[in-house]
C-alpha cells in the first residue's frame, strides 16, 4: 500500500490538534505575557490545579487499583452493574456529574445533610474540587489497570500461588509490577482528565480564587474579561502539561 | 527513506501553515462595515411558500423569562419567523461577539459590555438603546437556615454568600452596592470587606447564583429583583434605594446581523408598549429611571 494512505488521514488529525495549539502559543506572545503569567490569579489557579489533580490521581490509584483487581478476578452477582457504574463518569457530561455530586453531598443533599448536621460542608471547598476531579477521572485509571491485570498470564499467578503466596502477595509482587505500563497509562489519562475538569468543578465546588478556581475555571473567567488573559493562562497550562507528560513518558521508557 | 520524506513533509507543511502571515487582528477585531438595509421593511408578510427565518438573539441571563415571552409574542406576530436565544452572562456574550459570533440582536445587562461593541463598530448604525432597568436584591435559600434577617447579617462570620463574578454585570453591580453601603456609617467602612470575605463562589451568570441559593448551598446571594420575582419560593431582603444600583439594559442590532430588517423589528418590538408590558410583568422597570 502506498505510504500516502497512512500519511494523509494522519495529517488531518495532526493538523487539527497541532494548528490550534500552535495558534495559541503564537497569539499568547505579547508584552503582557509575563504580567499575566505571574499574576496572583494565574499562579493561584496553577498551584490549585496541580495540587488537586495530583491528589485526585493519588486517590484514584489507591482506590482504583484494588477495584480493578476485583473486577478482573472476582466473580459475584451484580459484577456487571459495578462495571457499568465505574464506566459511567466517562460518558456522562461533566455538568451532570456536578449536579449529581450536589444532590448527594450538597448542604441539603442526601448525604450532605447528615454531614452538615455534624458541621461538615463540602461544596465550595478544595475537597469538593478533588471529589469532582476524582469522580470524572478515576474511571480512566480503573479501565486502564483492568486491561493491564487482564493481560497478565494466569500461569504466573498460579505459579506464585503454588509457591505459597497469598492473595495480597500475588497482587503486590506479580500483578502490579507486570501491569506497570497499564498503570502508568492510567495515571497519565487520569491526571490529564483531572487537570482539565471544569463542569463538575464549577457546579459542585464553585469558583473562588485560591480555593476552588482551578486553571480551566480561571481560563473561562479570564476569557470573559479579556481574551489575552485566557490565552496566556492556556499556554501556561499547555506548558505544564507538556512537561509532566514528557516526564511520565521518560519514566515509562526507562522502565 | 520514503517514510522519512513523508514525515518531514508533514512537519514542514504544519510549520508553513502555522507561520503563514495572518491578517493578524489585535485583541479588538477590525471594523465591520455596516450592512445595507434591504428595501423590504419590518414584519415579514406571511406567505405559504416563505422559508422559515431564524432570528438569533444573545441576551443577558437575567432576561431569560421576559425574553422567552417576548420571543413567543414576536413569533406569533410574525409567522414564519423563529427566534432562538443564547442566554448567558453579558460578558460571555460580548466576548463571543468580539470573537466572531454573528447574532442578530444583543441585549446586555449593562453598558460596560455594550459600549465596547459600539466603539468597535460591531453594532449596527443607530447604536444601542436602553430598554429596561433593574434593581438588586438579596435572596435567601428556602427556609432561610442561617436566619439572615437584615443586610447587616451579611457580615456575620462564617456565612456563605454567593455572588456573580465581578466581570458579570450583576456581580459588578453587587460590589458597587456594597461599596455604597460602606459609605454609610450605619454599616461601617469595612462593610464591603466583611461581606466579600464571606463570598464562597463567583458564578459566571446570575441564574447560577439563583440556583446555588435555591439549592441551599449558599446562605444568601445578590441577584436582580427580576430573578427574585421569578423564584417566588425564595425570601428576599430588599436593598434600599440609597444604596441600590439602577442597572441599565441596552439592546442593539449587530452590524453583521444576517437579518437586519428582522433584527430592527425585534428591537422595535422590545421597545414597543407590548414588549415593555412583558418586561414589566417580569419585574423590570422602564429605561431611564
Amino acid at each position: 500500500m502506498p505510504g500516502w494512505v497512512f500519511v494523509l488521514p494522519s495529517l488531518v488529525l495532526v493538523a487539527l490538534i497541532g494548528l490550534p495549539l500552535l495558534a495559541l502559543i503564537w497569539r499568547s506572545v505579547s508584552k503582557d505575557f509575563f504580567t499575566f503569567t505571574f499574576s496572583a490569579m494565574a499562579l493561584d489557579a496553577l498551584k490549585l490545579s496541580l495540587v488537586t489533580s495530583v491528589i485526585s490521581v493519588g486517590l484514584a490509584l489507591v482506590t482504583g487499583t484494588p477495584l480493578a483487581y476485583i473486577l478482573v478476578h472476582w466473580k459475584f452477582p451484580g459484577k456487571m452493574l459495578l462495571d457499568v457504574l465505574i464506566d459511567l463518569p466517562v460518558v456522562l457530561p461533566p455538568s451532570v456529574a456536578g449536579i449529581a455530586l450536589l444532590m448527594a453531598f450538597g448542604r441539603v443533599g442526601i448525604f450532605g445533610a447528615w454531614l452538615n448536621a455534624i458541621g461538615v460542608t463540602i461544596p465550595f471547598t478544595t475537597v469538593a474540587v478533588v471529589m469532582a476531579q476524582t469522580f470524572v477521572a478515576a474511571p480512566f485509571l480503573v479501565r486502564s489497570v483492568k486491561i493491564g491485570f487482564a493481560a497478565i498470564d494466569p500461569q504466573q499467578q498460579e505459579a506464585a500461588r503454588l509457591e505459597g503466596a497469598n492473595e495480597w502477595q500475588v497482587f503486590r509482587y506479580i500483578m502490579v509490577p507486570l501491569a506497570g505500563r497499564a498503570v502508568l497509562t492510567g495515571i497519565i489519562m487520569t491526571w490529564t482528565r483531572a487537570l482539565g475538569e471544569f463542569g463538575a468543578t464549577i457546579l459542585f465546588a464553585g469558583n473562588l480564587e485560591g480555593k476552588t478556581q482551578t486553571m480551566p475555571l480561571a481560563i473561562y473567567i479570564g476569557f470573559e474579561t479579556s481574551t489575552q488573559i485566557a490565552v496566556v493562562l492556556s499556554v501556561m497550562l499547555l506548558a505544564v502539561s507538556m512537561v509532566f507528560l514528557a516526564l511520565l513518558r521518560k519514566f515509562e521508557a526507562e522502565n | 527513506m520514503k517514510k522519512r520524506l513523508a514525515i518531514a513533509l508533514m512537519i514542514v507543511l504544519l510549520a508553513v501553515t502555522a507561520c503563514a502571515p495572518q491578517a493578524a487582528p489585535t485583541a479588538a477585531p477590525t471594523a465591520v462595515p455596516p450592512t445595507t438595509v434591504p428595501p423590504t421593511e419590518t414584519a415579514v408578510p406571511p406567505t405559504a411558500t416563505a422559508a422559515p427565518r431564524t432570528l438569533t438573539v444573545f441576551a443577558a441571563a437575567s432576561l431569560t423569562g421576559a425574553f422567552g415571552d417576548i420571543g413567543k409574542a414576536f413569533e406569533a406576530a410574525n409567522p414564519g419567523v423563529a427566534v432562538t436565544f443564547n442566554f448567558a452572562g453579558s460578558q460571555a456574550l460580548r466576548t463571543q461577539i468580539e470573537q466572531g459570533a454573528t447574532p442578530d440582536v444583543f441585549a446586555s445587562a449593562d453598558h460596560k459590555n455594550m459600549d465596547p461593541l459600539v466603539q468597535e463598530n460591531l453594532v449596527a448604525a443607530g447604536g444601542a438603546k436602553d430598554f429596561a432597568t433593574n434593581l438588586l436584591v438579596v435572596i435567601l435559600p428556602p427556609g432561610n437556615p442561617a436566619n439572615v434577617q437584615t443586610l447587616s447579617d451579611l457580615t456575620r462570620a462564617g456565612l456563605k454568600i454567593d455572588l456573580a463574578d465581578s466581570s458579570v454585570p450583576v456581580g459588578n453591580y453587587a460590589r458597587q452596592v456594597l461599596t455604597n453601603m460602606s459609605k454609610d456609617p450605619t454599616y461601617g467602612a469595612d462593610y464591603s470587606d466583611k461581606v466579600l470575605a464571606n463570598v464562597v463562589s463567583n458564578e459566571t451568570d446570575v441564574k447560577a447564583v439563583v440556583s446555588k441559593v435555591d439549592l441551599g448551598e449558599a446562605d444568601a446571594g445578590i441577584v436582580y429583583v427580576t430573578d427574585a420575582a421569578a423564584a417566588p419560593g425564595l425570601k428576599s431582603i430588599p436593598i434600599p434605594a440609597d444604596y441600590n444600583v439602577i442597572a441599565q439594559y441596552p439592546i442593539a442590532t449587530l452590524a453583521a446581523s444576517p437579518n437586519p430588517d428582522l433584527a430592527s423589528a425585534f428591537v422595535d418590538y422590545v421597545l414597543s408598549a407590548d414588549g415593555q408590558a412583558i418586561l414589566n410583568k417580569w419585574g423590570f422597570a422602564p429605561a431611564g429611571q
